[in-house]
């Protein structure tokens, strides 16, 4: 902690150049002050000697950036993150998407899945999980996998649980994992309904219609125009009077797109567009 | 060194931080010079009523910290329960949801640095009562960048912990009562 890892913005610009130009990710509109620390973490977990030091390893090792990017991007996330979140879009959205044929739900920038499985269980409760696709896409392929394991650390499974009937869960918890040697396995039949891929909001395009995306705790990383510019993606990508459901701390506010929602919840951070 | 102008003031703390806190805001004379952050461990579900109960005892308007919002003076910001709260060049908040720091969630060390990295000496540290260690290697990178940083006086705490660490690993000077800190609030 004591380490000076207060780089210079001008050095932090520069590394992110390289790495436009060398690996395609594009980090430039990503908010300074968390990137920075979030490199100064890995500068200190890999023990470099120097920032220029970093810059130069980074450019001459694939693998090497692979852990970069898990480093800089994961964040923790939990299930049931905000149960009343959940509690909200069960009571409010679900019964709208009941009415539909088929449901196409997009988690965007999920991390490693938690609150995809937290959906699915959700909808299971609800009887709609069988007509139902939940898409989960992160930049990070490592966190992907962890999602495609479907197996997670059961320290915070106690917390999760509670979560759970909070957010109206009412089926018991336990009945969707298997827990063996400290991990909880979930069953299959919810990741039969998940459809996993890389996608990078910054860079990659609308891929389907959905009638819910759920992006929470992503654009709180963004700057100002890159916001607005997923935010607009995510505008093209909803079915006319589709809900966009974001993170406790994210609004639609100076994104352009305002005008394109009416407020179901203000406080639970959920949007309908208007058709 | 003690001329320099506060353009930022954050005051933290944990358990027993909330009655020093009402304490100094009770015995402020005037909307502060520079706006004040609050930095608190508490449990999420009692951010609105944090809130409040702010609002209802100071005459210094009161809000959460929103990510973006460029700090105004006069002006009282809570972090919000489950990010870290950090700044940007231009002095604005930015909101992290990566892992705890301390086991805590806005973490005190988080805020600390990275204000001290943006502010620098325009930057006032204050850590009040609490049971664990955060608070302290955050204000010694804020004293490093010639950041005022000041402690509730042990003997005025609830849970005396927190600031002592910070005076002994710092040799921390500015030792305050919370009558003395709303004095040095006042004067800014």
């Amino acid at each position: 902690m004591t380490m000076e890892t207060n780089f210079a913005d001008e050095e932090i610009g520069l590394l992110l150049t390289d790495i436009v130009d060398r690996y395609g990710y594009d980090f430039t509109g990503y908010t300074m002050a968390s990137l920075k620390r979030r490199i100064a973490r890995f500068f200190i977990i890999k023990k470099f000697p120097s920032f220029a030091e970093l810059r130069y390893a980074l450019l001459n090792a694939d693998s090497l950036f692979n852990e970069f990017v898990e480093e800089i991007t994961v964040n923790a996330t939990e299930m049931f993150r905000d149960p009343l979140f959940y509690k909200a879009l069960v009571n409010e959205v679900f019964p709208v998407l009941r009415t539909k044929p088929f449901i196409r739900i997009w988690h965007a920038g999920c991390s490693t899945g938690e609150e995809v499985y937290s959906m699915a269980i959700l909808l299971d409760e609800a009887g709609l999980l069988s007509k139902s696709l939940l898409y989960a896409t992160d930049l990070n392929p490592g966190a992907l996998e962890t999602l495609q394991k479907g197996i997670y650390p059961l320290d915070h499974f106690r917390q999760y649980a509670e979560n759970y009937s909070q957010a109206g869960g009412n089926q018991g918890f336990s009945n969707y994992y298997t827990a063996r040697y400290g991990f909880a396995k979930f069953d299959e039949r919810l990741q039969q309904r998940m459809v996993v891929s890389t996608h990078n909001l910054v860079s990659d395009s609308s891929f389907n219609a959905f009638q819910l995306i759920i992006c929470r705790n992503v654009l709180i990383y963004f700057d100002k125009e890159l916001q607005s510019r997923v935010l607009s993606l995510f505008t093209d990508s909803l079915e006319p009077l589709g809900y966009l459901a974001l993170g406790a701390k994210e609004s639609l506010r100076f994104s352009g797109v305002e005008n394109s929602f009416t407020p179901l919840s203000i406080r639970e951070k959920i949007w309908k567009k208007i058709a | 060194m003690e001329e320099n102008r506060v353009n930022l003031l954050l005051i933290a703390g944990s358990a027993g931080a909330l009655d020093a806190l009402l304490k100094i805001l009770s015995q402020l004379h005037a909307l502060p010079a520079a706006p004040i952050v609050i930095i608190l461990h508490r449990k999420a579900e009692n951010q609105a009523l944090l809130i409040d109960l702010l609002g209802a005892r100071s005459p210094i308007p009161v809000k959460e910290a929103d990510e973006k919002e460029i700090p105004l003076a006069g002006h009282l910001y809570v972090a919000p329960a489950d990010y870290h709260l950090l700044f940007e060049a231009d002095g604005s908040f930015s909101l992290d949801a990566s892992e705890k720091v301390n086991y805590s969630r806005p973490s005190i060390d988080v805020s600390f640095s990275s204000a001290a990295d943006v502010y620098c000496q325009g930057l006032a540290c204050i850590l009040l009562s609490g049971a664990n260690n955060d608070g302290t290697e955050g204000m010694r990178r804020a004293k490093a960048k010639g950041a005022i940083c000041i402690a509730q006086s042990p003997a005025t705490a609830e849970v005396p912990f927190m600031p002592e660490q910070a005076i002994k690993e710092l040799s921390l000077q500015q030792v305050y009562s919370p009558a003395q800190i709303s004095q040095f609030i006042n004067q800014l």
